[in-house]
């Protein structure tokens, strides 16, 4: 009998905000253990929260741009649980009144584009970090009241591909919305995976299993595979199966339970009364969304219409934000030149990122560096080759382009009567290749041409010698 | 010649003023005061004399540059649940044994800011729950008028030290009438501002939507002078109200020719002491002849205020405390895992009436039961409010009993949590409808206990009922009467 299995994905987002949600302490994931907390954010006797603003336009800016409704009105509750790592044994998260409400996402799995609907975006705080050492455990507050956007989908991805389609998906748009610094491995993207299996055609879903706080995608991928195939060999054995939280064992590569449905908290949401309720009006909404960055879909197209970019430089410009930030930067330092800039950023800034694996914003020639050098070869400075050259000087020891080419005299030459000793210097040095050219042998000329290249040290115009070139040997 | 802590805040204030004594002075007097009959009352939870004195100094000096302003070099008593840095703050709770607070509370910071000293930490019920300071896990504070009887609460000890002339004024909190009670068990005035008068911050929360910082003191002109230095809006607590804070000082010249005052039978019902009604009955008509006028007034859901306060404050409360576990701060009693360490802790250091509004408010917040109690209670809350809209449109304040009997024996109510509960119903409806309300002393029974007139006003109104209760006191000498043994 064919299954069909159902997940639901419930995204915790930390924001990029410069302070935590409730007070002012920083968010700063690599500080020293304790030492950005106050009595706020650890819960003593008498502190209050106050609502970070910012953390509440990068939620409504996030939610714009998954085309939610924002909820105008919308309220945070408190949610009852004790646990170490929890300062006030409370989160002071959204129940019934979120920011956002709806939404959807596109998504493509092997050519197939699926359109993802979102239940939800809540804003709530992170706790701290629980931290397990040889007799006793720590706990590291940092962490805590970071601000926490929670993204709730529809249980509308059907495989594990498209578990982790959405997940990709979203990161793309949390990069470009700058919301959130997206870095898996400091834990600023996790996730619960709620998986159940149905017998295909079946009006209601299975018995649903949630894998708790997956930080890879990769490993949402792998649990998901796992959980529906434990699930599907349940049913198909007749095994019941139990409404459960379970968890990824990432070395075994299996889910193993940690609590079953009756042992589920009752978490006793209230309202909090220290926090005002949060009313925001349609001009502010409004305000946000003509701030909102432009999405990837709309700046591919946008390249190729407005920059005349071939759909493929297009394409693979957008994928990653910051090579399009940078590229964007490039163009704006060469006066427009988006082809040639686009060629230099796909073929010598993307190869040198991905031999480091750094990031465009982090890239040691700037952008602005960058577009002058091409603007030199535009203007006949230097030629490509050479310009290759001053790349990787500017690579290996920095510095301004005009500066490397005049100090290493690198200045191209376009004077036709210097050219023209080149040139019958090589055609007298090189008579039988000449004899080849005049016989017919196209690259003959490739040859002479290099010739005259290797003279002038490369600082010939190429393009002058190839016209001299063809004229002296016509 | 009486010392300088038996005088009241206006009266140090021309002293200081003129030069007559110094700040110095008036810690000492009341540091020999505390020595003297503290040992009897059990004001206070702690003392530092050493420290106050460095404070009356920096004080004095402050006062030498020429600054003036009615708490500069003033001691003031703060109830065990407000943070002083450096401070202990145990909230007269087992569980806060050792911590030392690090941080001001807001109203507290705007004592120093004004040249207060914070000095003493006065006892109260644990965590402000309870009404006669006999839950405090450090001993109960006695009643200046009578050692066998409680001083009330939750602020005993705040107000027992401003009766026993061992606090000059004393900031506690008012979550259910913890303000005003323990004042009118005491015969000293007791003010419950409007929420979001003061801010919260650094009030530990017993009930969030319900706590207000209050003032203790010898006479209305004392509160409003206090009032005026902690009151106004606060970054720090959004439910802080941004309205202005008016001149309260100058409010009170003004006499009650033409006040309205709302009498309303529901306040004079079933289990008030005679005598009490008496009292408040007398000191209404008194201010009759002082030109106010009164207006029979309805309240119709006056009964239902008991319960909805003990639905709502224990749901609150139960969460509120719920970080009180031992792993950052205070006391902890160690087990295998951090759970078992917090059930234990919280088991070993909680009274059991903190334990009994604990299991309470849990299990009116729980998933089944949440719309029934909880949801139920806030829409009664609504009545309340709306009870006290319609009274406030045919008169200015409203009078009545602050508690119905007078400061109970020590041990009395211990038996029974719900005849202490049903204690509050005079002073539960103005924190559920977020207005402002006054003690002052009025009369005392045959017994020779102090007794109360309470005098309830709208939000941000305290103007009208410190008028009322400065020219009721103004035209009485109760507020005169000291207890015998501390005269």
């Amino acid at each position: 009998m064919p299954y069909l299995p159902t997940i639901g994905l419930e995204t915790h987002v930390q924001l990029n905000t410069q302070t935590k949600i409730w007070c002012g302490c920083k968010v700063d994931s690599s500080s020293e253990p304790n030492t950005n907390i106050c009595p706020v954010c650890m819960g003593y006797p008498g502190s209050l929260p106050v609502l970070n603003a910012e953390a509440v336009r990068k939620t409504v800016q996030t939610g714009l741009l998954l085309g939610c409704k924002i909820g105008l009105r919308s309220k945070h509750d408190r949610k009852s649980y004790f646990y170490p790592d929890m300062p006030k044994n409370y989160q002071i998260t959204q129940f019934d009144e979120p920011l956002c409400l709806g939404g959807s996402l596109e998504i493509e799995v092997n050519g197939k584009k699926k359109v993802v609907q979102i239940n939800r975006i809540h804003l709530e705080e992170d706790v701290g970090k629980s931290t397990h050492l040889r007799g006793a455990s720590g706990v590291d507050y940092n962490r805590a009241g970071t601000p926490l956007m929670e993204i709730v989908t529809e249980p509308d991805l059907h495989s594990e591909d498209e578990a982790f389609a959405y997940l990709t998906a979203l990161k793309r748009i949390l990069e470009y919305g700058g919301v959130s610094h997206c870095n898996l491995e400091r834990g600023n993207i996790r996730c619960d995976v709620n998986v159940s299996v149905a017998e295909e055609g079946s009006e209601v879903l299975g018995t649903k299993a949630e894998i708790k706080n997956m930080n890879t995608f990769r490993g949402v991928h792998r649990a998901a595979a796992y959980e529906i195939k434990r699930q599907i060999r349940a049913l198909e054995t007749g095994t019941p199966l139990i409404q459960e939280t379970r968890r990824w064992e990432d070395d075994q590569g299996v889910t193993t339970s940690m609590r079953s449905k009756e042992d589920a908290h009752d978490y006793r949401y209230f309202p909090d009364p220290d926090l005002a309720v949060i009313r925001l009006t349609e001009a502010q909404v409004e305000a946000w969304r003509a701030d909102l960055p432009e999405l990837p879909e709309a700046k591919r197209k946008r390249f190729m219409s407005e920059l005349g970019l071939p759909e493929y430089d297009a394409g693979v410009l957008v994928a990653d934000v910051e090579v399009a930030h940078y590229f964007e930067t490039v163009v704006a330092a060469t006066e427009g030149n988006a082809k040639a800039a686009s060629n230099w950023v796909m073929t010598e800034v993307m190869r040198v990122l991905s031999e480091s694996g750094e990031s465009a914003s982090r890239f040691k020639i700037s952008a602005a560096a960058l577009g002058k050098l091409i603007l030199m070869v535009e203007k006949k400075t230097i030629n490509n080759s050479k310009a290759k050259e001053v790349f990787s000087v500017m690579l290996e020891e920095g510095g301004e382009p005009e500066t490397i080419v005049k100090e290493k005299g690198w200045v191209q030459v376009s004077d036709s009567s210097a050219l023209e000793g080149f040139v019958t210097q090589v055609i007298a040095e090189n008579p039988s290749v000449v004899d080849d050219y005049r016989g017919g042998k196209g690259a003959a000329l490739q040859f002479l041409m290099g010739q005259v290249m290797k003279l002038s040290r490369g600082k010939a115009n190429p393009k002058m010698v190839l016209e001299l070139l063809k004229e002296m040997l016509a | 010649m009486s010392i300088l802590a038996q005088q009241n805040l206006r009266e140090l204030q021309a002293l200081l003023e003129s030069g007559a004594c110094s700040s110095r002075d008036i810690v000492t007097s009341v540091a020999e005061q505390i020595q003297t009959v503290d040992g009897d009352i059990h004001a206070y939870l702690e003392a530092d004399t050493e420290a106050a004195l460095v404070e009356a100094d920096a004080a004095d000096a402050r006062r030498a540059q020429g600054e003036k302003g009615p708490l500069l070099g003033i001691p003031v008593a703060i109830k065990d649940l407000l943070n002083v840095k450096g401070q202990s703050c145990r909230c007269a709770s087992k569980l806060l044994e050792g911590f030392v607070s690090p941080y001001d509370a807001t109203s507290v910071a705007k004592l120093r800011q004004a040249g207060a000293i914070p000095f003493g930490r006065v006892n109260m019920d644990e965590f402000a729950m309870g009404a006669s300071t006999e839950h405090s896990a450090y001993g109960v504070t006695r009643n200046p008028w009578n050692l066998e009887h409680v001083s009330g609460g939750s602020s005993g000890g705040s107000a027992a030290a401003v009766a026993a002339h061992t606090a000059i004024v004393s900031l506690g909190s008012d979550t259910g009438g913890s303000v005003r009670q323990p004042a009118s068990f005491c015969g000293c005035v007791g003010l419950k501002p409007s929420y979001g008068r003061v801010s919260r911050y650094g009030l530990t929360a017993f009930a969030s939507s319900l706590d207000q910082v209050g003032v203790l003191s010898k006479t209305v002109a004392d509160a409003a002078d206090t009032l005026s230095v902690v009151a106004g809006h606060d970054p720090r607590d959004t439910t802080s109200d941004p309205i202005g804070v008016p001149d309260y000082a100058a409010a009170l010249g003004e006499d009650l020719k033409g006040m309205k005052i709302g009498i309303a039978e529901e306040f004079f019902g079933e289990g008030v002491d005679p005598e009490v009604a008496a009292s408040v009955r007398k000191a209404i008509d008194h201010c009759v002849s002082l030109g106010a006028e009164p207006v029979a007034v309805q309240f119709p859901h006056l009964k239902y205020a008991v319960s909805i306060y003990y639905i709502l404050a224990p749901a609150e409360a139960s969460v509120n405390l719920s970080r009180f576990d031992g792993i950052r701060y205070g006391n902890r009693v160690e087990a295998d895992d951090p759970v078992s360490m917090m059930c234990k802790t919280r088991d070993a250091h909680l009274g059991d009436e903190v334990k009994r509004r604990i299991l309470l408010g849990t299990y009116v917040l729980s998933s089944g039961y949440y719309d029934a109690y909880y949801v139920k209670a806030l829409k009664a809350r609504a009545l309340i409010k709306q009870d006290f809209d319609k009274v406030y449109e045919q008169c200015d304040v409203l009078m009545s009993p602050v508690a119905p009997t007078t400061a109970y024996k020590i041990g009395a109510g211990a038996q029974d949590p719900l005849a202490m509960y049903l204690g509050d119903i005079c002073t539960i409806p103005s924190n559920l409808s977020g207005g402002c309300g006054l003690s002052v002393p009025c009369g005392f029974s045959q017994a020779g206990l102090p007794i109360g007139l309470q005098i309830l006003g709208p939000a941000f109104a305290e103007e009208r009922i410190l008028r009322a209760g400065h020219a009721f006191e103004q035209s009485t000498d109760w507020h005169l009467k000291q207890p015998g043994s501390f005269s």
